[in-house]
């Protein structure tokens, strides 16, 4: 028994010990378009490409990550993987726990969305979105009563079932799905809040920080951010 | 999957099905559950181990060990579930990460607490940020597993040292008058007559592991509920199978598994009773 737990004590110490730059990209996978998770099981989306190259760009070897939304900030603070790279609006409030990257997208308006045909005060109805979002922050202080959800999926479900009278989320994400509905769903007003999304980094790990910057201002000076920024989001979309 | 799959857009009906169900994302759903089928399989001997130590240690004649059994019982018993869920895979990581970092890196002069951040050197981590996905996945696991076998080990270990204190004290007594040591009465008289005092509870709390699986999801482990979720929500045109919102139809099939384990475990564990009441001194037993 004391073998056992001696060399299970010394296994702990001895795994690998060979470097190479790797940075683990942490992202929620269910926010399409910026991030979703494919048909093969694999992490793709706007973020997915943009992340590809910068870290084909800043000379690092990436590999990906799944994190659920609510737990995010917290585990990348501890260490379990090394960005945020999931639809992350630059917020002050964020700011104070982590860092961001320059921003990658540029700011764009939050769409509310509800069925369509109804009558529908965006102030004073019940609103749906996703908890610890800029936009849960915005509705919270709007005066509408605030329904908070773990994901984003469900805050369309609670439109549909009748809990919330409307979601206010990106109007990216809710492009999509206004458009395939066939009608059920429309969109009912638009808000501007937040800055750009940009990619959340340790405070204490300036070195990444600075990399990913430089390889976000490559890929704006050669145009490339902007392409992939059309491929994903349509011709409309802002750009740098 | 299968060779008319290339393009999704153009199938119908149950050709489109077929090529839905067997899409890479749907083999990884079906991978889950024997994650959860291999977290039951580890979690009960682990739980068992956890009970059997923590029942034995509040039996012992030393004062210290006594106290260390009574107080892990209590402690867990006392606390919230889901807070020791929550706080062991963390803590336990956090405590390996730091023991590393204080040996491999003991030249690094900076802080592991920075601010909000906790960071150690890169050859500290655990899992190495270079290892593989799969590698990362069985060590999220393995916490898992610890925290559930800790935890159930707690109430097992209640349910045992119920059972041996309702082994009829006529029996050790008998064993005495024979000349038994007492490590002898302990493990040819006490445990082998205690299982059928424990079986009820010790079902029970296989039936509460069983119900408490869906947890691995908070924990980060992609399990089958989080597949389900994940599959079942609606679809866009930027998947290759669009569809409207199918969870109800996914948390059915969760549904179907949850039923039929905790059924089939009533089966197993109703023989498993009949058995060991045989030639007991019980109104099971008949024998007395």
């Amino acid at each position: 028994m004391k073998k056992i737990i001696l060399s299970a004590f010394a296994a702990l110490f001895l795994v690998g010990s060979a470097f190479a730059e790797t940075v683990r990209m942490g992202t929620e996978g269910a926010y399409p378009p910026y991030n979703f998770i494919n048909d093969n099981g694999e992490v793709d989306g706007f973020e997915k490409d943009v992340g590809d190259m910068l870290c084909i760009r800043a000379n690092l070897d990436c590999v990906w990550v799944i994190n659920e939304w609510d737990s995010i900030i917290p585990n990348l603070v501890s260490g379990n993987y090394d960005t945020i790279i999931a639809g992350m609006s630059i917020t002050a409030e964020r700011d104070e726990v982590i860092d961001f990257t320059q921003d990658y997208f540029p700011p764009s308006p939050s769409v509310y969305m509800g069925m369509s045909g109804a009558d529908i005060d965006v102030d004073s109805a019940v609103i749906a979105a996703q908890t610890a979002t800029i936009q849960a922050g915005y509705v919270a202080e709007s005066g509408a009563t605030l329904v908070e959800f773990a994901t984003a999926e469900e805050t369309i479900s609670a439109v549909q079932n009748g809990e919330a009278d409307a979601v206010l989320a990106d109007g990216d994400y809710l492009a999509s799905i206004i458009a395939e509905s066939n009608g059920e769903f429309a969109n009912i007003g638009e808000v501007s809040i937040g800055g750009g999304v940009g990619m959340g980094i340790r405070e204490s790990d300036t070195e990444l920080k600075a990399k990913m910057n430089a390889a976000i201002s490559s890929m704006k000076d050669d145009g490339s951010l902007n392409a992939l920024i059309k491929k994903w989001f349509g011709f409309e979309a802002a750009t740098f | 999957m299968f060779s008319y799959c290339v393009d999704p857009k153009t199938l119908e009906g149950l050709m489109w099905l077929s090529c839905y169900v067997t899409t890479a994302k749907h083999m990884s759903f079906y991978f889950s559950f024997l994650v959860v089928m291999g977290l039951l399989s580890l979690a009960a001997p682990l739980a068992m181990a956890f009970g059997f130590a923590g029942a034995t240690a509040s039996r012992s004649s030393f004062r210290i060990i006594r106290s260390l059994g009574k107080g892990y019982l209590a402690m867990i018993r006392g606390i919230p579930d889901i807070v020791f869920f929550l706080f062991i895979p963390i803590a336990l990581d956090q405590a390996f990460e730091y023991l590393r970092h204080k040996v491999l890196c003991y030249d690094v002069t900076e802080p592991i607490r920075q601010g909000n951040d906790f960071v150690v050197c890169a050859a500290a981590k655990l899992p190495l940020n270079t290892a593989s996905e799969w590698v990362h996945d069985i060590y999220g696991f393995s916490l898992a597993l610890f925290a559930f076998g800790f935890v159930f080990g707690a109430f097992a270990g209640n349910v045992l040292s119920g059972a041996m204190a309702a082994v009829p004290k006529s029996q050790i007594e008998t064993g005495e008058a024979y000349g038994f040591s007492q490590s002898q009465i302990f493990r040819r008289i006490l445990i082998p007559q205690m299982w059928i005092y424990a079986l009820p509870g010790l079902s029970n709390l296989w039936m509460i592991l069983i119900k408490a699986t869906p947890l691995l999801f908070l924990l980060g482990i992609e399990d089958i509920v989080y597949w389900a979720k994940e599959l079942g929500g609606i679809k866009t045109g930027v998947y290759e199978y669009p569809h409207p919102d199918w969870r109800a139809w996914y948390f059915g099939v969760l549904m179907i598994f949850y039923l039929s384990l905790t059924y089939l475990s009533q089966s197993v564990l109703d023989k498993i009773s009949t058995r060991l009441s045989q030639g007991q001194a019980t109104m099971a037993g008949k024998a007395g």
